[in-house]
């Protein structure tokens, strides 16, 4: 059987290989291509080499704007995500009554799309400052900022939250006990057994988010749609513009989509690198 | 076991070309539609015309505001729209490789007027198939209670009286002061400013003011213009003004409105006029507990206070040309040209665009029992036949780009929440149009 299955190993996999070209390499290299080019449809290309790449970052602030706004977003909702996600993880292993039911209560926000949420937000946060401040969420690029951190987070914690739910099962009651045995405190548990223990659901997460954050599209398109004057845009929605707000711009929106998983992919390694270090083994 | 596997690969491969391959045989018809709020019709006219033919016509619609996008998608595919719409000199400077050279094609020959269609050194590549206008939509029954309040301010008796901006703004403003009277919330519905539901605004309404600023300068369309003054932005000032300040709204909350918002208002007859075109009538007659009769709805020129605008008529003109794909087979092409003069001259055909589409059509084939029933298409065809009266042309189709008009809504909205001074919006508008003009002209030099 072994030899038959290294022999034959293209069978088993060439329907796979062929959905992963099919799905993902042709249209990722494909679009590697396009962003040297220029076309109205992906059949009527032709080459213009790095102008496109030049355009990306000459023709307005946009794109620089974009990015540096993300990497706000992308910070403040790392941590807060993170954290309220831990705390609700321990919370949530304490053998607390209806545990089961608050576990799947906050991981629900996590199954509805991001449009919806989008709008569901925007209809609170509307609604919360039309009575506070009289305004609405194109007022200040502010209300917009904060409004996506509070969806994501909303959206998140919990799956992140069944994550370290996991993680925190994991430790072995034999460490905690034994620390108890020595006298150590809650907090010195917390943060020398439990936080350590846990570093690879930490990788993982942080991970996810990160790159959620970065890749925040429906959310960001549903809410505020980059209002006002696009400075709430993140960098997946001005890709987006840039693609189909003006005729002559598809090849700078493909250059733009280049450089973004250029950059997605480096801070992704370099996280999973840096937090890979801090796990310890089991 | 390995031979049954490799038995079922051939098998798997064979189904999948057997299946792409079953509905080539049939001639076919591809029409990219513009306008979602006539869809459905065209699955009705697409069932007729299979039956009256044996072609068959399918129809796509795109999206509202996502029509661009999804040419660009559905070009790229296999079996390309056959027949798809540019809206203009602009349009079609994006669409040019696409497009098929019609002025052979019988319907052009229908054409009454053939300066309305694209054509370019003597090649026609776009044909106009339905004029459009806007002004200020208003409700006559609203306005005569109005005029029968006893201790009004204003003298007018009828709104003929009213043809100018200064009148247009003591008639506004007093009826706002007697809203109560007239059981209204305010004399405009809300100015919807929320992003992509402001091309009223910072595309109609600015048509206004361009119009007259290209009058002046003698500025010829056909050619991109590079670069604007907005001579005229006072007057889209003071009538921009005019609705935020006398609306069902407060201006610092039109950041989340739509249009929809505001033609429901005006239907439930909270607001006593709108700026919107005939197209709108679908939507007014359509929203339920709607209390607007058909013939109440009545349209007013936007006055912007230029000299002369006494004679000053609606917005008229068109953003809808036909074009046909010239990637396409020529017999393909062929049956796409057969099928729009089937739609224009044919009369069951006619019998759609008159009834259901509501066009009011630019073709001979048309005679005057034949023109569109609702009551604002029949308002549009009322101002254009008055003597002396000029209409405004739609000038908004040589603005620069979608960047170029979002941007400057954005700058809209921000004055209108008291963030931005005038001066500074007529200024993203100068500075914007020069800068997204020169991109626009370099995209269609690189092709």
């Amino acid at each position: 059987m072994q030899k038959f299955l290294s022999r034959y190993y293209f069978v088993f996999t060439a329907i796979t290989i062929a959905a992963f070209c099919i799905a993902f390499v042709i249209p990722f290299l494909a679009g590697i291509y396009l962003s040297f080019t220029n076309f109205t449809t992906v059949t009527n290309a032709s080459w213009v080499g790095l102008e496109n790449y030049v355009k990306a970052f000459t023709t307005n602030a946009d794109f620089l704007n974009a990015l540096w706004f993300t990497v706000k977003f992308a910070v403040v909702s790392i941590i807060s995500i993170n954290i309220i996600s831990f705390a609700l993880a321990l919370l949530l292993t304490n053998n607390y009554r209806g545990t089961n039911a608050f576990r799947t209560v906050f991981f629900m926000p996590n199954l509805i799309g991001g449009i919806v949420l989008g709008y569901i937000w925007q209809l609170i946060i509307n609604g919360i400052l039309l009575h506070v401040a009289g305004v609405d969420l194109t007022y200040s690029a502010k209300y917009g900022f904060w409004g996506l951190v509070v969806l994501t987070n909303w959206q998140m914690v919990g799956y992140m939250m069944i994550i370290y739910i996991a993680g925190i099962q994991n430790i072995s009651p034999d460490l905690i006990e034994a620390a108890e045995i020595d006298g150590a405190s809650p907090r010195q548990i917390l943060f020398n057994i439990k936080i350590p223990q846990v570093m690879p659901s930490v990788t993982i997460c942080v991970f996810l988010t990160l790159a959620n954050s970065f890749k925040l599209f429906d959310q960001n398109l549903a809410l505020t749609n980059g209002a006002p004057n696009r400075e709430t845009a993140m960098l997946a929605l001005d890709i987006y513009n840039t693609f189909y707000g003006r005729m002559g711009y598809e090849g700078v929106g493909q250059a733009k989509a280049v450089i973004f998983f250029i950059l997605v992919a480096a801070i992704a390694f370099i996280q999973l690198a840096i937090t890979r270090k801090k796990e310890i083994e089991n | 076991m390995k031979k049954i596997l490799l038995a079922l690969i051939p098998l798997l491969v064979f189904g999948l070309i057997a299946c792409s391959k079953s509905s080539k045989n049939q001639k076919t018809v591809y029409l990219l539609n513009f306008k979602p709020e006539v869809a459905d019709v065209y699955n009705k006219i697409a069932k007729a015309y299979e039956a009256e033919t044996g072609v068959r016509l399918r129809v796509a619609t795109a999206a509202s505001g996502t029509y661009e996008q999804t040419f660009k998608a559905e070009a790229a595919k296999s079996n390309p729209p056959t027949i798809f719409q540019i809206n203009g000199p602009r349009g079609w400077a994006n669409a040019k490789d696409y497009t098929a050279d019609l002025k052979n094609t019988e319907l052009y020959s229908h054409l009454s007027d053939k300066s309305l269609a694209i054509s370019v050194n003597g090649n026609v590549y776009g044909i106009p198939y339905t004029i459009e206008g806007y002004g200020i939509i208003y409700n006559d029954a609203i306005v005569q209670k109005y005029f029968a309040l006893p201790n009004r301010a204003t003298r007018f008796n009828s709104m003929d009286d009213v043809n100018s901006f200064a009148e247009l703004k003591a008639l506004v403003e007093d009826m706002q002061r007697h809203k109560n009277d007239l059981g209204i919330k305010g004399v405009f519905a809300a100015t919807s400013l929320q992003p992509g539901e402001d091309w009223r605004w910072q595309t109609h309404l600015a048509n206004v003011p361009m119009f007259y600023e290209f009058r002046d300068n003698n500025v010829d369309l056909s050619q991109p213009v590079d670069k604007v003054t907005f001579k005229y932005s006072q007057n889209f000032k003071q009538i921009f003004d005019l609705y935020l300040n006398n609306s069902t709204t407060d201006p610092k909350l039109l950041g989340s409105k739509q249009v929809s918002d505001s033609m429901a208002e005006f239907a439930l007859g909270e607001a006593a006029m709108v700026q919107n075109g005939n197209w709108a009538w679908s939507q007014i007659n359509g929203i339920s507990g709607n209390v607007v009769k058909a013939e109440d709805i009545k349209f007013l020129p936007i006055y912007i206070g230029v000299n002369g605008e006494n004679k000053q008529g609606l917005c008229i003109g068109t953003e809808n040309y036909f074009s046909i794909n010239s990637q396409v087979s020529p017999e393909d092409q062929q049956l796409a040209a057969d099928f729009l003069l089937w739609l224009f001259s044919s009369p069951t055909g006619k019998k759609f665009v008159t009834n259901d589409l509501g066009f009011i059509t630019p073709f001979d084939t048309f005679s005057d029992d034949e023109k569109p029933t609702d009551p604002l298409a029949r308002e549009v065809i009322a101002w254009m036949a008055k003597p002396n009266i000029y209409s405004v042309s739609w000038v908004f189709v040589v603005f620069p780009s979608q960047v170029f008009k979002n941007d400057f809504g954005a700058a809209l909205l921000s004055y209108a929440q008291g963030q931005k001074t005038w001066d500074q919006v007529k200024s993203v508008f100068v500075t914007e149009w020069a800068v997204e003009a020169a991109h626009a002209d370099q995209a269609t030099a690189a092709k």
